[in-house]
């Protein structure tokens, strides 16, 4: 009985090797598959790392190869370099001090203009435009007119803004060439800038905030400058560092309103001469490129030491707001 | 029913969103002081229902309401949306503080309804979360942000946010349904006791809770065109141990959704 038990017919038997056999082969496959895809996953990430990479490393030769450079001419007569004003003229001669001091009034004055202007569009156009959205009218139609604009002005070349603000503040109001001109045209030049980003801080804040806000009784204005506004506060900021970055680096528009006198600005209708501008007389009229070189290196340093400031002034202001 | 106050009512209440019609007809009488829990399946109305009494669906774009809607015999579009709100109170199915501390969450509507006097606000805080059962747990920490507590105690933190307007009536949708069954335990008993000073309207998917912690409930259930419509309305404990219609005695029972 147990003889019969062990022996196995041959065809089973057969199928039997057989179905080990597929089994092997199937095991292998399978660890083959794993292997393979293991293997493109290495080198996807190894192909962004490097872009990565690139990307990074590109960023840091510049920044690094103009700040060394432009040590070297700073070094010279440092630190009468950032503290005397520059001759003007032809001559590459003196600092960069009233370019400093325009460059940061010029800054002051345009986001003074842009932000509120900016943030309450986007205030606009997300709470209260928002609404009319889906529903037929003047007034939806108007919203999307003004939100292409809003897309279209930040793809304007910004010489535009430049001819626009020459044309409009220093010729027709006859503001001349003066900070306020420069600043009404940057304004213009930023603007897309701070309602694109508010709009999107704007919307990135839950409903639930506004409903919870609009049940307990207060009204609509209550609720966008009590909770909405504040819970947009970091985008809103983030919008602002940008412009400040655009109205440092900025030259064509100021080209064309600021003047570009080298003397200290005395009053909102006196010219002047940003860094950046500086920059561009000094290797555009007198080929000063070593001086240029350490103006480049002080705009640069400037641009960073600012981004720091504000994203840590706007870290402080939400750190009360998040849990932990 | 007819014996105590009636707080809020519908008459022949129609609700539309564009060409969809959410609510069919529906006329109901909630009386004051008592806690009255909505059931019925999912998308067959219940919120929109809710929302109706503090007209939070004026908020949606399209939406119509046709028919009549009190509270205290005062049709709810004659008045003035603001103060109908104060009025009633809502919390909602998550949890919703504002990114801001527990004090100036709870302050939140008293300042924006006027009230400037510090010891007043402090007055106010201190009461409104002694009311929704809070104040033990937080009356050391009112400085630190809402959004470093639990879900349980940002849902009770909500409730004192509501009272801290003294509203007449809450209105409650879902409010527990995000959280975990102890913290559930802890806002049906806060709900027993808060019906001594308001009138609540709850809407809940949990049918125990329904049974345990309401005095009167609505069942709601949705037609072919997916338009929401009361079927059955009465004290809790003859819905449940003897409901007239097939229908609320199919879905109690579990036999339907």
């Amino acid at each position: 009985m147990s003889k019969e038990k062990v022996t196995v017919h041959p065809r089973v038997s057969f199928g039997l090797e057989a179905h080990r056999a597929d089994r092997k082969a199937l095991a292998l496959r399978e660890q083959a598959n794993i292997a393979c895809r293991h293997l493109s996953q290495k080198v996807a990430f190894g192909l962004l790392w490097l872009t990565g990479l690139v990307a990074v490393a590109v960023l840091v030769l510049v920044v690094a190869y103009v700040v060394l450079q432009g040590w070297k001419v700073v070094r010279v007569d440092f630190p009468d370099f950032l503290l005397t004003p520059p001759r003007g003229g032809l001559s590459a001669e003196g600092g960069i001090s009233t370019t400093i001091v325009t460059t940061f009034y010029l800054v002051l004055l345009t986001i003074g203009i842009a932000t509120p202007l900016g943030v309450g569009a986007a205030v606009y156009l997300v709470e209260y435009a928002g609404e009319m959205r889906g529903r037929s009218g003047l007034i939806s139609r108007l919203v999307g007119v003004v939100r292409f604009g809003v897309e279209l002005l930040a793809g304007v070349p910004s010489i535009i803004f430049g001819l626009f603000g020459y044309a409009l503040f220093v010729s027709a109001m006859h503001l001349g060439f003066s900070l306020l001109s420069a600043a009404l045209a940057g304004a213009c030049l930023v603007l897309p800038v701070i309602i694109r980003a508010s709009e999107e801080a704007l919307c990135a804040v839950p409903r639930c905030y506004r409903e919870g806000s609009l049940a307990l009784g207060t009204t609509q204005w209550q609720t966008v400058w009590k909770v909405v506004l504040p819970a947009a506060l970091p985008g809103i900021i983030t919008g602002i560092v940008l412009s400040v970055g655009r109205v440092v680096s900025e030259t064509a528009v100021f080209y064309v309103t600021l003047g570009g006198s080298h003397h200290l600005p005395t009053s909102l209708f006196s010219g002047g001469r940003t860094m950046a501008l500086h920059l561009y007389y000094l290797a555009m009229d007198t080929r000063a490129f070593d001086k240029a070189m350490g103006t480049g290196a002080v705009l640069v340093v400037t641009i960073v030491l600012i981004n720091l400031a504000i994203n840590s002034v706007s870290r402080r202001l939400t750190a009360g707001l998040k849990g932990g | 029913m007819n014996s105590k106050a009636v707080k809020l009512a519908m008459q022949n209440c129609q609700l539309f969103y564009g060409d969809f019609q959410a609510l069919r007809d529906v006329s109901i009488q909630v009386p004051c002081n008592q806690i009255t829990s909505i059931i019925g399946p999912s998308g067959c109305g219940k919120s929109t229902f809710l929302r109706t009494f503090n007209r939070m669906n004026d908020l949606i774009p399209g939406v119509l309401v046709e028919g009549e809607v009190f509270l205290d015999g005062q049709g709810v579009f004659d008045m003035d949306v603001v103060e109908l709100r104060r009025r009633v109170g809502m919390v909602f199915q998550r949890p919703n503080p504002f990114p801001k501390s527990i004090f100036d969450n709870v302050a939140y509507g008293p300042r924006s309804h006027g009230v400037r006097d510090r010891t007043q606000l402090a007055h106010i805080v201190e009461r409104s979360l002694r009311d929704a059962a809070l104040w033990d747990e937080v009356k050391d920490c009112l400085d630190r942000s809402a959004l470093a507590f639990s879900g349980g105690q940002q849902q009770r933190l909500c409730i004192a946010r509501a009272l801290a307007v003294e509203p007449d009536v809450i209105l409650m949708d879902e409010p527990a349904s995000a959280l975990d069954p102890v913290a559930t335990l802890r806002i049906e008993e806060l709900i027993q006791k808060l019906k001594e000073k308001y009138t609540i309207v709850i809407v809940t998917h949990n049918m125990q809770q329904a049974a345990r912690a309401s005095d009167y409930t609505a069942f709601f259930m949705m037609a072919e065109d997916r338009a929401g419509y009361l079927v059955e309305y009465g004290l809790t404990r003859e819905i449940f141990t003897n409901p007239r219609h097939k229908q609320t005695e199919d879905y109690i029972t579990g036999r339907f959704g």
